[in-house]
């Protein structure tokens, strides 16, 4: 293995690791039923759902050459997907794929 | 020790009807894919996949390392984007917490922090006897990254045939997989607003910091979320 490649992977997972492992050390504390519960919950799932809006909307990599109308398009049919196949994950899923690579060569 | 009936339940969670394992392979494909054009090889990608064992960090680590970044720039940048897994964790922990239970398996399976296992365990986690439920948990954990593992393999190894359409098309199945996930799992007002919230915010706090849009709006969102939630009970 290359040693800057190993070394590059080693940075990148301990910076990924101390996230989670401080996560799992503050959180003996706290009780599931506490409003400090609560609130990192709602904290978790604002950072996510930032996350998913900036990787569709600013995307980094390869997304980058779908134009903005053809990815936010294919989020929206996805959901609607995803709520006519009463709330399968995987039909959707597929879906997006698919109709992402049949809008982007033949659109 | 592990309890078997309790991992392997949480092993075979993944392949329900609605299973994430589908997406999460095709999001290693692509990663794998990526990692090969880096000039990585088959032992350092899959490497790369077990010790971080998440996506958009895996990303950031790849193009920083096409600009010719330091290691010190790596860390930092993938120290923010990966900063969200602290208040997962938060939030998910004290679901699990027991005191049968030894402490290492907290800090060992904290690494299986990431959003395919934790949205899997939030939407599971009440059908487990709380003192098993950190059991269950390694179980998924174990899942995902086995199926993390076979993504990359297959993305590795099928590099050459996946062309420009088809990278794009393994590259939004992972937020369209995400965004169902959590428009299925937004079943309370609080968790409703947080993910309203996030969406909107994440992209517009984008325009004026890049580096922090994703906890800047988590954390704004989160909190009047947390607000007008308890406001409404109240």
């Amino acid at each position: 293995m290359s040693a800057n490649i190993v070394y590059a992977i080693l940075v990148t997972s301990l910076a990924t690791f101390l996230s989670r492992f401080l996560g799992a050390v503050t959180s003996q504390g706290i009780k599931e039923t506490s409003k400090l519960f609560k609130w990192f919950n709602c904290l978790a799932y604002a950072t996510l759902a930032a996350l998913i809006a900036r990787t569709i909307i600013f995307p980094a990599g390869i997304l980058m050459d779908a134009s903005y109308s053809s990815r936010l398009s294919v989020v929206l049919l996805s959901v609607f997907v995803f709520f006519i196949s009463k709330k399968n994950f995987v039909y959707p899923t597929i879906f997006s794929a698919i109709c992402m690579a049949v809008i982007n060569n033949y659109i | 020790m592990v309890s078997k009936k309790y991992y392997f339940k949480g092993y075979r969670s993944i392949l329900t009807h609605d299973s994430p394992a589908i997406a999460l392979t095709c999001c290693f494909i692509a990663i794998g894919a990526l990692f090969k054009n880096l000039g990585f090889n088959i032992q350092e990608s899959i490497f790369s996949t077990v010790l971080t064992y998440a996506l958009p960090g895996s990303l950031v680590m790849a193009e920083s390392m096409l600009i010719g970044a330091s290691l010190l720039n790596i860390f930092l940048a993938v120290w923010f984007v990966n900063a969200r897994l602290y208040p997962m964790a938060v939030s998910l922990f004290p679901l699990m917490m027991h005191k049968s239970q030894p402490k290492w398996k907290y800090y060992f399976s904290c690494h299986f922090i990431a959003v395919s296992a934790w949205l899997i365990m939030k939407s599971n986690y009440k059908k487990i006897p709380k003192e098993h439920r950190i059991d269950y948990w390694i179980g998924i954990g174990s899942a995902t990254v086995s199926v993390s593992v076979i993504g990359t393999f297959i993305g590795f190894s099928f590099s050459e045939f996946l062309n420009k359409d088809m990278m794009m098309g393994l590259a939004i199945l992972n937020p369209v997989y995400f965004l169902c996930m959590m428009v299925g799992a937004a079943k309370t007002i609080q968790i409703t607003l947080s993910v309203v919230l996030g969406l909107i915010l994440g992209p517009i706090i984008y325009l004026l910091s890049p580096e922090w849009s994703i906890l800047l709006a988590g954390i704004i969102g989160g909190t009047v979320a947390y607000l007008l939630g308890e406001y409404n009970v109240s």
